[in-house]
């Protein structure tokens, strides 16, 4: 019963009610302000409840707000099912076999204009429907691991992925591609670089900025250019695969360990930080950019290793942070906490006794820089000097997200303070990097004649 | 075959209720606000240079049917790369689709709404803002977001009305700046404004009636004051079908004195390719027994002259010749003033290949000098063709001439049928082109980025005391008021009409004058360069309480608003105060008089030599601040009594 008046509470499920309609209803509505014909749909939860939204011939949604309604009647009533006629992916014996894992987040999608409402296109009947282009690249089957927002993304999820990423090496695949929302992508990504070692494949991570029902979506784009990398490329690692400019013309592949979403909603986002990106791909080809990368083999061996430590937390420091806040962790049984500290990785001397107490209980303490691009440095300063006598581990170049899944993930793995300390520092997957070559930052600023001379020569 | 459509200037209500024309109007007007509508970049700053580029590309979505629809099949198939030239102070993020919306622009909402009551409409309690798909790219987001404040308004017109069927509110498109190949450039200065959007239904029954329709909203409208002025503020787009036809729609209609003509040549359209649908019957031919064959004539052109394909063939192009079994004298069919029907397959070639270099195509029925005979010959040949064919040449790169003869091939066999549903552009002489392939039922969804907005009743009572009068009320009382005929609409389109109708009412200057004043020498003064804009509401209201209390003001008002007009830092006060009369009646003017005539008048030749003499000098000393008529009675009353006689 509660599906007809799907959205609609009281006191509008009552007007509803009383004058014998549901959704999907097609109307005629008299009210103070005139007559209204159209389709009842429901009603979204977070919108009031004080109105009906009624779909008009013309295609429009509109409210009518139930205090001007003086009576509604119903003309025919078609329930909404949304269907989508699937077309068989093609097979051919000649293109890789290339799997894509589903997280959340949709990359393919479809309308129903009747109802408005956008549905996702994930099997690969429907993938081929709205992005043909796969199946020149490759034979695609999909599987859904599960679906969550992002924020909701975490260790129980990371870990399924992974195992799922092993079980597809084995069955011989010459690809992984994961759909996933944009905004832990590079927690993700750093994780599943830990969690699956020297895998022989590449393990492509792919989203979309711009939902994909909009005609300028990324999403097809993204997709296009993660299956071909899963395909065809050569380097066999956790990658980030996004937009490279805002303009439709290239994506950059990224380590899965060195990329951070940097830009709240821009297509461009993702950048790899502190060093440059592993390759650019287009439609017709991928261009490496470095050649210090794992590569592709034949066999199909892989490791594995799920282990995790939920206590584990960032602190992101400012000035007037007080030790309470760190001792509230260590009272609540935190194993192990990542600074983000400030310029070459500093605190506030009032921490200290805190710091103190972390070390005396073995909990883990790891610094990084909360500017992000830069090595921590604490034997500059007497602050830092200080700090490392208190227990304090700088964490070379590794960024913030990416040393609390690390630590987590060491934590995970042994107590012994000596050994997460052996794991932390030595990388794994190119989380820390010898050297920051000088076009590993690049951050110009608008307004400057010479930049602004620069971004009206190039399409980007 | 003939075409018996009557000549423009000939067509009667008769004739167009004949023929079973239909014609609706669509008008888009910008909203004079501070601001955009989904974002806060500033308004109306156009301008031809810009900071960066970015280039997208525009894909379709499947509809829930699997398919994609009509329109966004051709543009897929046109495959162009779309270039969006961006100027930082008048676009953000947003506009580039790298942000997502910010609240609506409330002022924007305000004048949509109030311009719904003003024309009748019945408002909805609560906005909801949908997507519609544009794929041609001149949205970024290939989207516009559009909602609808009201539905089923109407405007009186001769004794009926005329139904209006919404009105929306919705974001301006990019303007374009070209459309070459596989590439088209758009300025993004524009993107984004606010626009209203009024639809008629079709119940105007001549081109004539439509033109007058669009004047009337145009100026209603304008009366709010509310609206942006200038080139380009506001479009409109006309519908047209008739009987037995298809629903056209005509889209950027410069000027609203072209839609008449606009309208008959569509007309005209429909009524050719009807005609040329039943000649195909009756040659039997038809959508299943068309047949058309392709072959590649390369090679038999290699000798000509002809200019066009010599180049082709310089840049080593492919030509292609399609036969049309039983086309003959199709091609050259008259369709609009001026034009054939071989134009429309033209135009086909030109939008969805992208063979935009004219001319793009070659028909055997073409009266010009272009190739031998003898090749012709040739040609038909390779084609099996017969005396009762019809031959097109086409030619392009490998990948554009393949979509050249396919289109070729699906507007012939669209002949066979009828009219296809068409959205095309009006063009500048009055007929009209092919834009694109009408799209299928809207493509709209809800825009999950915004939330629905309540519209409270206290908004609506606010903004009813706001709407002007209506045009039409305006200028029944206008004329009763005498108002010259010239000036009636200018003053009932004006923002300043309020102020019209108070002056009118609260003082005694006649409706006439003021109107004169307000509406005509402004005009004139502004086309002498002098700042009017200067002459606010406040100027006028002081203007006229100070012609109350000195009726004689009046004469000398021009004047007085030219003096401040041409000087920066002029007191209109001070200047109307030097006019305000001292204490002088006319008892003291008589003293000035008599002393006149007594003490200082010369010998004079006439009466009226003394008349204008003694009246000079007593205007001089009462500083015209007793009208001149009285001083004129005045002066004839005494020296009558001095004995002197008028002659």
């Amino acid at each position: 019963m509660s599906d007809a008046y799907k959205g609609y509470r009281e006191p509008a499920v009552s007007i509803l009610k009383e004058n014998n309609v549901r959704v999907w209803s097609d109307v005629v509505m008299e009210t103070k302000r005139g007559t209204f014909t159209g389709i009842i749909l429901p009603r979204s939860e977070t919108a009031d409840a004080y109105h009906i939204v009624l779909k008009l011939k013309n295609g429009y949604n509109v409210g009518i707000a139930i205090e001007n309604i003086i009576n509604i009647k119903e003309i025919s009533y078609k329930e909404a099912h949304y269907k989508i006629p699937e077309k068989d992916f093609p097979y051919d014996p000649q293109k890789p076999r290339v799997k894509l894992l589903g997280t959340g987040g949709t990359i393919a999608s479809r309308l129903d204009y009747r109802t408005g409402a956008v549905i996702p296109a994930f099997s690969p009947g429907e993938l081929y429907g709205s992005v043909p282009e796969l199946a020149d690249i490759c034979n695609l089957e999909t599987e859904k691991l599960y679906a969550v927002f992002s924020e909701n993304m975490g260790p129980e999820q990371w870990t399924r992925t992974a195992e799922a990423i092993g079980e597809e090496i084995h069955k011989g695949v010459q690809g992984i591609v994961i759909g996933h929302g944009t905004d832990v992508m590079h927690h993700t990504s750093a994780i599943l670089s830990f969690m699956v070692q020297d895998p022989p494949i590449p393990i492509v991570m792919v989203g979309s900025q711009r939902s994909s029902d909009r005609p300028s979506s990324d999403a097809a784009l993204n997709l296009i250019h993660a299956v071909k990398t899963a395909a065809e490329s050569d380097i066999a690692e956790v990658l980030v695969s996004m937009f490279g400019p805002t303009s439709d013309q290239y994506g950059l592949l990224h380590r899965g360990t060195r990329v951070r979403k940097m830009h709240s909603s821009y297509r461009s986002t993702f950048r790899t930080i502190g060093d440059i990106p592993l390759a650019m791909v287009d439609r017709e080809k991928i261009t490496v950019l470095r050649s210090d990368y794992k590569k592709r083999r034949d066999d199909r061996n892989v490791i594995i290793n799920t282990n995790f430590e939920q206590k584990v937390s960032i602190v992101y420091y400012y000035p007037n942070m007080q030790p309470d806040i760190i001792y509230s962790l260590i009272d609540n049984g935190y194993r192990g906490i990542v600074i983000a500290g400030t310029g070459l990785g500093h605190v506030n001397k009032p921490l200290y006794p805190a710091l103190k107490r972390a070390q005396n209980e073995g909990i883990a303490v790891y610094m990084t820089v909360q500017t992000l691009w830069g090595y921590v440095q604490m034997y500059v300063y007497e602050t830092g000097r200080e700090m490392m006598e208190l227990g304090v581990i700088p964490a070379a170049n590794m960024l913030p997200e990416v040393a609390y899944v690390k630590l987590s993930w060491a934590l995970g793995q042994t107590k012994d303070l000596d050994k997460v300390k052996d794991i932390m520092l030595k990388p794994v997957a190119g989380e820390i990097t010898d050297r920051e070559p000088y076009n590993g930052y690049l951050i110009y600023q608008g307004g400057i004649p010479e930049v602004e001379a620069f971004l009206r020569t190039i399409k980007r | 075959m003939s075409n018996y459509f009557k000549a423009f200037e000939e067509m009667t209500e008769q004739d167009y209720a004949g023929l079973g024309l239909r014609a609706g109007l669509e008008i888009h007007q910008q909203l004079d606000t501070a601001l955009k509508l989904f974002c806060r970049c500033p308004a109306g700053r156009y301008s031809e240079d810009y900071d960066a580029e970015i280039l997208r590309h525009m894909r379709p979505t499947l509809s829930e049917l699997g398919e994609y629809d009509g329109t966004a099949l051709m543009e897929y198939k046109t495959k162009k790369e779309i270039i969006y030239q961006i100027k930082h102070e008048s676009v953000c993020t947003y506009e580039m689709d790298d942000t997502p919306p910010f609240k609506i622009n409330q002022q924007a909402l305000d004048i949509a709404l109030e311009i719904a009551i003003l024309l009748n409409y019945k408002l909805v309690s609560e906005i909801h803002i949908a997507r519609k798909q544009y794929l041609d790219g001149s949205i970024p987001t290939g989207f516009q977001r559009t909602t609808i404040v009201g539905i089923d308004g109407w405007i009186p017109f001769q004794k009926r009305k005329i139904g209006l069927i919404q009105l929306g509110l919705e974001e301006d498109a990019c303007r374009e700046v070209s459309d070459i190949g596989h590439q088209r450039v758009y300025l993004t200065d524009r993107l984004g404004m606010p626009l209203i959007e009024i639809v008629t239904r079709p119940d105007m029954h001549t081109p004539q009636e439509v033109a007058a329709v669009a004047n009337i909203l145009r100026w209603s409208v304008r009366s709010t004051g509310k609206v942006r002025r200038g080139i380009g503020a506001a479009r409109q787009d006309v519908n047209v079908s008739i009987t037995g036809g298809t629903r056209v729609e005509i889209k950027g209609v410069h000027r609203i004195p072209l839609i008449p003509l606009l309208i008959y040549n569509e007309a005209s359209r429909q009524f050719s390719l009807l005609k040329i649908r039943d000649e195909l019957h009756k040659r039997g031919i038809n959508s299943k027994t068309m047949h058309a064959r392709v072959k590649e004539v390369t090679h038999l052109l290699g000798d000509t002259l002809w200019d066009p394909i010599r180049r082709a063939l310089k840049r080593n192009e492919k030509i292609y010749c399609v036969n049309l079994k039983g086309f003959r004298g199709i091609l050259n069919y008259p369709t609009q003033t001026g034009k054939v029907f071989s134009g429309e397959i033209s135009e086909r070639v030109r939008v969805i290949a992208c063979l935009t270099r004219l001319p793009n195509i070659l028909t055997s029925e073409s009266g010009e000098e272009t190739i031998d005979s003898y090749i012709w010959g040739k040609i038909a040949k390779v084609v099996h063709a017969d005396m009762n064919d019809a031959q097109i040449l086409v030619w392009g790169n490998e990948k554009d001439v393949k979509t050249a003869f396919e289109e070729i091939i699906i507007r012939a066999r669209e002949a066979t049928e009828g009219i296809p549903g068409e959205t095309r552009q009006a063009l500048a002489d009055g007929t009209n082109g092919f834009e694109r392939i009408l799209p299928g039922p809207d493509r709209m969804y809800p825009d999950t980025d915004l939330p629905p907005l309540d519209i409270s009743e206290e908004r609506i009572k606010q903004l009813e005391n706001l709407v002007p009068k209506s045009l039409w009320e305006r200028e029944k009382s206008y004329r009763k008021m005498g108002i010259p005929k010239h000036l009636i609409i200018p003053i009932a389109s004006s923002p300043r009409a309020n102020l019209f109708e108070e002056l009118c009412a609260r003082t005694t200057v006649p409706p006439v004058r003021i109107a004169r004043l307000l509406f005509e020498k402004t005009v004139h003064w502004q086309r002498r360069g002098l700042s009017v804009e200067r002459l606010s509401d406040e100027k006028w209201q002081l203007i006229f309480d100070c012609i109350e209390k000195q009726p004689v003001l009046l004469e000398k008002v021009e004047d007085i608003i030219e003096q401040f007009l041409k000087k920066e830092d002029a007191h209109l006060e001070m200047l109307l105060k030097k006019y305000i009369p001292a204490r002088i009646d006319k008892v003291q003017i008589r003293k000035v008089i008599e002393s006149l005539i007594k003490n200082e008048i010369p010998v004079l030749s006439s009466v009226e030599k003394m008349q204008r003499y003694i009246m000079g000098k007593t205007m001089q000393n009462c500083r015209g601040h007793i009208s001149g008529e009285i001083i004129h009675e005045l002066v004839n009353e005494i020296l009558n009594s001095v004995g002197v006689e008028n002659e």
